[in-house]
């Protein structure tokens, strides 16, 4: 595995030795193996032709900056996945985290504030707001494990209980002082500044501040799974609990730690999803964990368990918003949008699976 | 003699990508007889009978039943053709009563509906043919795997199968068990079936079988009559090389008292009042029938199952041991019994199986675990139980049972135990691994390290260990020196509570 160069001079020299039958075979496998990159490819040659537009630095600076605003909740999300779960909670956390953070830095002299009792938006207090949204995701998510890991229920319910719970709270708060549902507008300029003030163009696409969080995140979570005691411990519930629990692992902690770092990944989310939108609605969120789950899926995070690696992760989102991108310049229908998404979740985890099977 | 011959496998041959697993082997299966297949693990022999039973289409060769070849293509039309196999891993519908498994794939039908009572009916004519007494209606998960193991047994009988693969069917059965099998299979012999018994224990192979086949590195070695087979002579066939010992000569000392365990009782399971203690250097053995408590005991210490009463102390200091965790604090490891269930990560790397227990080790300024040690460590002990594996980066399913169990034992001695409790370290591994481990366990106690083995093959008990405590019904029924016992006396105690 250390060397690629070897590895691959290694694998030449055994197909060399192969007879034609299972040369065929492994012609097969290799393409089936990465069917999803080769068809990535091909779309993305098609698109090219199509559209030239589609390789120009603009495009590639808006993949980018789509790519750093939904790669924190897939990494969140993902070790969900590593531990044989998933988390449907991921979207209305965002929501609700969105709103709170909308709510806590509107302007002073906004009309329409909120929240009338809160202080004018400083550094400070824009510190506190980021902190606030990051610990309500990280207590939605400590609900999931403690319930997960405690009463042994299987994260989907689990998740679906929270998922409907914070649709509620956020229904509610947006009915708070009078505000009766509308959307949370009039954001602070500093809390625009913060995450949205261009570091460089690419092309004519300005790239926001957040892109350098999301690179730090990403850098963070690639350190907790690959280099800490936690991620290890990690891998190894997902892998197999019961050995787990034998080796001394103690698996309560770890579920309960996995889900709450993702919750508290899906604040951080909803703190940038704020900025993002605007002007944040009650549906703000909605189904974004669909996204983030099929960005694990495509970028070989499985639900087998114990398998996933954060440039997965990364690959997965990418690949999934290349995909909208080409999409939407193509001129494709929203309504083939959805049934292009599904089709190709469907084929990713197939294809994946397959690497799982037993050859016999 | 040639109308006698019901099965014939000639010449035949399996490749894998780079492995040769069978390398031109041929097997005769006369009626009415037990014919052995030995070999070490990799020796080919599951292979040969995934190629008799189609789960593996094989390159080469021709098989043959009472003459007509035959091709299959999957298990099931292998036992709609009368040729069936009781695995040594049991896959059974365990959330299914014990009908519902004999009978699947081929319910007995009245109209649309299934005919329960008929399948009762047939079920019980089975049973009572092969003086089976489990309750068709028990659901399998709550039978003890002795008990399954029965049940598809059964299954095999019910296809009038003509011929029966056994593959390591003792190895979870105890010596009593063992006998009711072996009944079953002479009653089998005696009505015209011929069986193919797979399994590494010499002295069942040497009373149950008529013929001994041995293999090696994927061919065909021997094939010889059973009573001219000397056990050595076995042995040699099947590691080409002489092992005159079976077990390494003891040269460890015991020393003082340091471990005690007193008054053991279990909150959920049936452990009552066990009482020992193991000294420094000593080899504490735990022998017992199938389900006598012998796991529990080891559980229970370790702390992964809930104690009702009971003190365990480490040279008269208690220790609690409330979780896996805190056992490890106190220098217990837990070589568990099942080892692909709660033993291996199958999925994750041998380096990763190697550290998971002792990640302080690597632990760097409280934050990061150091990538060079963890390297280093997982090295020292490949190298120092000469485990067979590619690389460190090897996912440890692809390994064989062996090789496994060398990373497991590894991953513990690096959490540098001081109390060994062993569950079954030999199981389902070939003869010369055995030996390797067996020098092993005596390697830790010459270094003072104290442990306490689980094992179902008695002669193991005798050849490793200094004392044998011997369980029964969940409580402990006697001790007994190793050197001066025999398995007479064991299994008269074993028998104490039943």
């Amino acid at each position: 595995m250390a060397n690629p160069v070897a590895n691959l001079q290694r694998t030449a020299a055994e197909f060399k030795q192969m007879d034609a039958k299972d040369k065929r075979r492994f012609m097969v496998d290799s393409v089936l193996n990465n069917a999803l990159y080769i068809l990535m490819a091909v779309f993305c040659v098609y698109t090219a032709i199509q559209r030239p537009n589609f390789l120009s630095m603009g495009s590639l600076g808006n993949l980018l900056v789509q790519v750093a605003a939904y790669l924190p909740m897939a990494l969140g999300i993902a070790g969900c996945i590593v531990l044989t779960g998933t988390d449907l909670s991921a979207g209305r956390a965002v929501g609700l985290t969105a709103a709170v953070t909308g709510a806590f830095l509107q302007r002073i002299d906004y009309a329409n504030k909120m929240l009338t009792f809160l202080p004018e938006v400083t550094p400070f207090w824009m510190f506190v707001t980021l902190l606030s949204v990051v610990a309500i995701g990280a207590v939605i998510g400590l609900i999931n494990g403690f319930f997960v890991a405690k009463f042994s229920l299987h994260p989907f319910i689990v998740t679906l209980s929270t998922q409907l719970i914070t649709y509620g709270i956020i229904l509610w708060f947006f009915d708070l002082n009078g505000n009766n549902g509308a959307p949370i507008g009039g954001l602070d300029q500093m809390y625009k500044d913060f995450l949205g003030t261009t570091m460089f163009k690419m092309g004519n696409t300005p790239i926001p501040l957040y892109v350098l969080y999301a690179v730090i995140l990403t850098a963070l979570m690639w350190f907790i799974w690959n280099k800490t005691t936690f991620g290890k411990n990690m891998f190894a519930v997902g892998s197999n609990a019961e050995a787990a629990k034998v080796s001394g692992v103690n698996v309560f902690w770890t579920t309960v730690l996995v889900h709450t770092l993702a919750g508290a990944m899906y604040g951080y989310s909803g703190f940038v999803e704020g900025f993002r939108s605007g002007s944040i609605a009650a549906g703000t969120g909605t189904n974004y964990e669909c996204d983030a789950i099929a960005a694990c899926v495509i970028g070989g995070v499985s639900f087998v368990g114990g398998t996933g690696k954060i440039s997965g992760i990364v690959l997965g989102v990418c690949i999934l918003r290349i995909i909208f991108i080409a999409l939407t310049m193509l001129g494709v229908s929203s309504s083939s949008l959805y049934i292009i998404k599904g089709a190709i979740i469907l084929c990713a985890v197939a294809l994946d699976m397959r690497k799982y099977l037993v050859k016999k | 003699m040639e109308q006698d011959v019901l099965l014939r496998m000639e010449g035949i041959c399996k490749s894998f990508p780079g492995v040769k697993a069978l390398d031109n082997v041929s097997l005769t299966v006369h009626r009415g007889t037990v014919h052995a297949l030995m070999g070490e693990n990799g020796a080919g022999k599951s292979t040969l009978m995934k190629c008799l039973f189609g789960i593996y289409a094989k390159d080469k060769g021709s098989i043959y039943l009472e003459g007509q070849e035959i091709n299959f293509k999957s298990s099931k039309e292998a036992l709609d053709n009368g040729v069936a196999m009781v695995h040594q891993e049991l896959n059974q519908a365990l959330k299914r009563n014990v009908m519902d498994n004999i009978w699947l794939g081929r319910y007995p039908t009245k109209g649309i509906a299934v005919d329960e009572k008929k399948m009762y009916k047939d079920t019980m004519a089975v049973f009572k043919e092969l003086d089976i007494n489990v309750d068709p209606y028990r659901i399998m998960s709550t039978m003890p795997v002795s008990q399954r193991q029965m049940v598809e047994i059964a299954k095999a009988v019910s296809y009038n199968s003509k011929v029966i693969v056994f593959d390591e069917p003792t190895s979870s059965l105890t010596e009593e068990e063992v006998e009711h099998l072996f009944k079953i299979i002479n009653m089998l012999r005696d009505r015209g079936v011929g069986i193919i018994y797979i399994s590494h224990k010499m002295a069942e192979i040497k009373r149950i079988s008529d013929y001994i086949t041995v293999m090696r590195d994927g061919q065909w070695v021997a094939t010889r009559p059973a009573a001219e087979l000397e056990m050595s002579e076995i042995i040699r066939l099947m590691v080409g090389r002489e092992l005159t010992n079976q077990f390494p000569p003891k040269t460890n000392v015991p020393g003082d008292v340091y471990l005690r365990v007193e008054h053991l009782t279990g909150m959920y399971n049936q452990l009552r009042d066990v009482s020992f203690t193991a000294r420094r250097g000593e080899i504490l053995g735990l022998a017992g029938l199938d389900s006598s408590g012998r796991t529990e005991t080891l559980e229970s210490i370790f702390g992964i199952r809930t104690r009702k009463d009971g003190i365990i102390s480490l040279d008269d200091q208690p220790c609690f041991n409330r979780s896996a965790g805190e056992s490890i604090k106190n220098g217990f490891a837990l070589l568990t019994e099942e080892r692909r269930a709660t033993g291996i990560f199958g999925g994750l790397n041998i380096r990763e199986n190697t550290v998971i227990s002792s990640l302080k080790r690597h632990l760097r300024f409280g934050l990061y675990l150091s990538e060079k040690t963890q390297r280093e460590d997982t090295q020292h002990y490949i190298d120092a139980m000469r485990t067979k594996t590619p690389s460190q980066e090897t996912k440890i399913r692809t390994l064989s049972g062996g090789n496994q169990q060398k990373v497991i034992i590894g991953r513990w001695l690096l959490t540098e135990p001081e109390v060994l409790l062993l569950d079954e370290p030999t199981r389902g591994i070939d003869v010369g691994a055995k030996y390797e481990i067996y020098q092993l366990i005596l390697d830790l106690a010459n270094k003072g390290k104290t442990v306490i083995m689980v094992s179902s093959e008695m002669p193991e008990l005798l050849g490793v260990c200094d004392r044998i405590v011997v369980m029964s019904g969940g409580r402990v029924a006697g001790e007994v020196d190793a050197r001066n016992t025999t398995q007479e006396e064991i299994m008269t105690l074993a028998a104490k509570y039943v």
